[in-house]
């Protein structure tokens, strides 16, 4: 249920009290009063009021003491002063003290009914920044970066540091592993966190397209530029911008965003005006640029104004501890997105996903989870949940003998260890059949 | 005496059949008994001078301290301009969970804007203005649906605009469904 907005109305004179209390009762909010400032600023040590609706000429205390005085409180108070004798000097005195309007008695019902909505909408606004506000403070922990390995603890640690800087940066790692969720920690956690990450996938984009998405196109550019239309640059402006599959720019593209990267100023396609954007640059790649350089394929100059810190992902493989947490995080996550009761997974399915590679990594996991909970019986995800034997190849198979056992097993298995449509299903006689379960040693795990 | 009775008291020269319209479309709304009076005050006590208009603070406290034995609530009609000491002007107003409120024809007559007038426009912003202060005096607060006559209005065009019927969730409030 919303919260009733409140409203504390300050006047030594007592019908003008009650009118208003009636009025705004009537209207829905929450009403005190109070006869002097004194009274008022004494409630106001115990209680917030969303608004306060002040007489400016009061025996005592006057309004516009009360104002500076209850400002001091609460500078986010929104303070309406009320005044019947209304001069244009009290009124900008009022308002250079931190009124939030001033009205004049008696009052026009539409005027007052329309303050209060300004108020009011002054209010919410108030509110969603603040809650806006709360949310980006809690992305400065970036909640999908989970882990407790090492590798992943010496990245986070990189993240925190290099944060706060304005240094470029190139995150490398396998595809999966988070490159994008880590530009999000670094710029979450940086002074421009305020202001937007603008990500750019340039392995997704033509030569042509990404370089209208980057600089921006003048209306009349090129066939289809029906209007002026910012570049990506520009829209990073005091933010950041993050460059994905760096690696797959065109040799022209690498030239002109050096050029863009050394004097942070450009020009719109189509245009003849240079346009200048403050922008951080992060950029990521699961290729290694070091011998695209060497090879000729990626300019070295672009790689050093890039490559001024570089944090490098580990695969999952390489951190098999965080998969459990992982695991974890990815079953709270999907069961509280598909509104489904909190489940649990089997002990031989969560040995089985920690024996796997992840040649897909982390997307790969979460994936194969979020496919686990809705397949699954809802309850708990089993193996026969996950999709291993099916379309991925053990982890353990190095060899095509290791390869062949594993296979009839799993024929095996799936006929009921009927050999002679096992034999049918893999296309052998019996007798091949009988000599490679022989081979092998295999046997029925009921 | 039923004390589910509504009385309207005529504080001014209403035609009679223009109160029995009123009577019978507050009847309709609260399901109760209306029994219409007329009822006599000195108008200049209440007048201020300096506005040219009658205090409506005053006029209220006036009908609330007169008895009508067995009337649960009591509505004091009026044909003059009124005021509350913080506002220029009010169609009406009534004591929120209490006994008595007062209208005014005043400011819903198209006379009052230059405009000539509509005997059945005036009925219809009356009948609205009667039902709304009274669903004052039943504890409703004003209602954000825009039909329902608890709707607030500052301008009789607002009036115009809402329907002469509490809407569902209102009627439940007072227990009317």
């Amino acid at each position: 249920m919303e919260k009733k907005i409140s409203i504390l109305i300050v006047d030594d004179e007592e019908s003008v009290r009650n009118s208003l209390n009636l009025w705004f009762t009537e209207d829905g909010f929450r009403v005190e009063c109070a006869e002097n400032a004194k009274k008022a600023l004494s409630i106001l040590q115990d209680k917030n009021f969303d608004i306060i609706l002040a007489d400016l000429k009061m025996p005592g205390m006057d309004g516009l003491e009360m104002l500076r005085r209850i400002k001091s409180l609460n500078k986010d108070s929104i303070v309406i002063v009320m005044t019947a004798f209304a001069t244009v000097d009290t009124a900008v005195k009022a308002l250079k003290d931190g009124a939030f309007d001033y009205i004049t008695k008696p009052f026009d019902p539409d005027d007052l009914s329309h303050l209060i909505r300004n108020a009011s909408k002054q209010i919410s606004l108030t509110k969603e920044n603040e809650t806006l506000k709360k949310r980006v403070d809690s992305l400065e922990s970036v909640e999908d970066l989970i882990g407790k390995s090492e590798a992943i603890k010496k990245v986070l640690k990189e993240v925190e540091s290099v944060a706060p800087t304005n240094s470029s940066i190139i995150i490398t790692g396998e595809s999966g592993t988070g490159k994008e969720l880590i530009a999000r920690a670094i710029h979450a956690n940086s002074l421009r966190k305020f202001y937007p990450l603008v990500s750019v996938h340039c392995g997704a984009l033509t030569e042509s397209i990404l370089e209208s998405e980057l600089f921006g196109h003048e209306k009349g550019a090129f066939t289809g530029a029906l209007f002026n239309r910012k570049g990506r640059f520009e829209m990073a402006d005091s933010g950041t911008i993050f460059l994905d599959e760096i690696a797959t720019i065109s040799t022209k593209m690498q030239i002109e965003l050096l050029r863009v990267l050394e004097t942070k100023s450009f020009m719109r396609v189509g245009g003849n005006k240079e346009i200048t954007s403050d922008f951080r640059v992060i950029c990521a790649t699961n290729r290694d640029l070091k011998s695209m350089v060497e090879k000729g394929t990626f300019r070295e100059d672009l790689y050093y104004r890039l490559n001024v810190i570089n944090i490098h992902i580990p695969p999952l493989r390489e951190r098999i501890e965080d998969i459990p947490l992982l695991v974890d995080y990815f079953i709270k996550k999907y069961c509280t997105s598909m509104n489904k009761p909190l489940i649990t997974i089997d002990s031989g399915a969560s040995k089985r996903i920690q024996e796997y590679q992840f040649p897909g990594n982390i997307r790969e996991l979460e994936n194969m989870i979020e496919r686990a909970i809705v397949v699954g019986n809802g309850k708990k995800i089993f193996l026969k949940d996950l999709p291993f034997g099916k379309d991925i190849i053990d982890s353990s198979v190095e060899s095509l003998d290791d390869f062949e056992k594993v296979f009839i097993l799993q024929i095996l298995n799936k006929y009921n260890w009927n050999i002679s449509r096992s034999a049918q299903a893999l296309k052998i006689d019996r007798v091949t059949l009988y000599n490679k379960i022989k081979k092998y040693g295999l046997k029925t795990s009921g | 005496m039923n004390p589910s009775t509504i009385t309207l008291i005529s504080f001014g020269n209403f035609e009679k059949g223009f109160l029995e319209e009123i009577s019978e479309a507050v009847k309709h709304e609260f399901n109760c008994l209306i029994e219409i009076k007329e009822a006599h005050v000195d108008l200049s006590e209440f007048f201020d001078p300096g506005r040219r208009q009658y205090n409506g603070d005053k006029l209220l406290r006036e009908v609330d301290s007169m008895n009508f034995p067995g009337s649960a609530k009591v509505i004091g009609l009026f044909k003059v301009d009124l005021f509350i000491p913080i506002l220029t002007y009010i169609f009406g107003q009534a004591q929120l969970c209490g006994r008595t409120a007062v209208a005014s024809l005043y400011r819903l007559s198209n006379q009052s804007y230059g405009i000539k007038t509509d005997k059945d426009f005036l009925l219809d912003r009356f009948k609205k203005e009667v039902i709304h202060e009274l669903g004052h005096t039943y504890g409703l607060i004003h209602c954000h649906v825009p039909t329902c006559v608890m709707r607030s209005s500052t301008y009789v065009e607002d009036i115009d605009q809402k329907d002469t019927q509490l809407c569902s969730k209102c009627r439940s409030m007072i227990g009317m469904i």
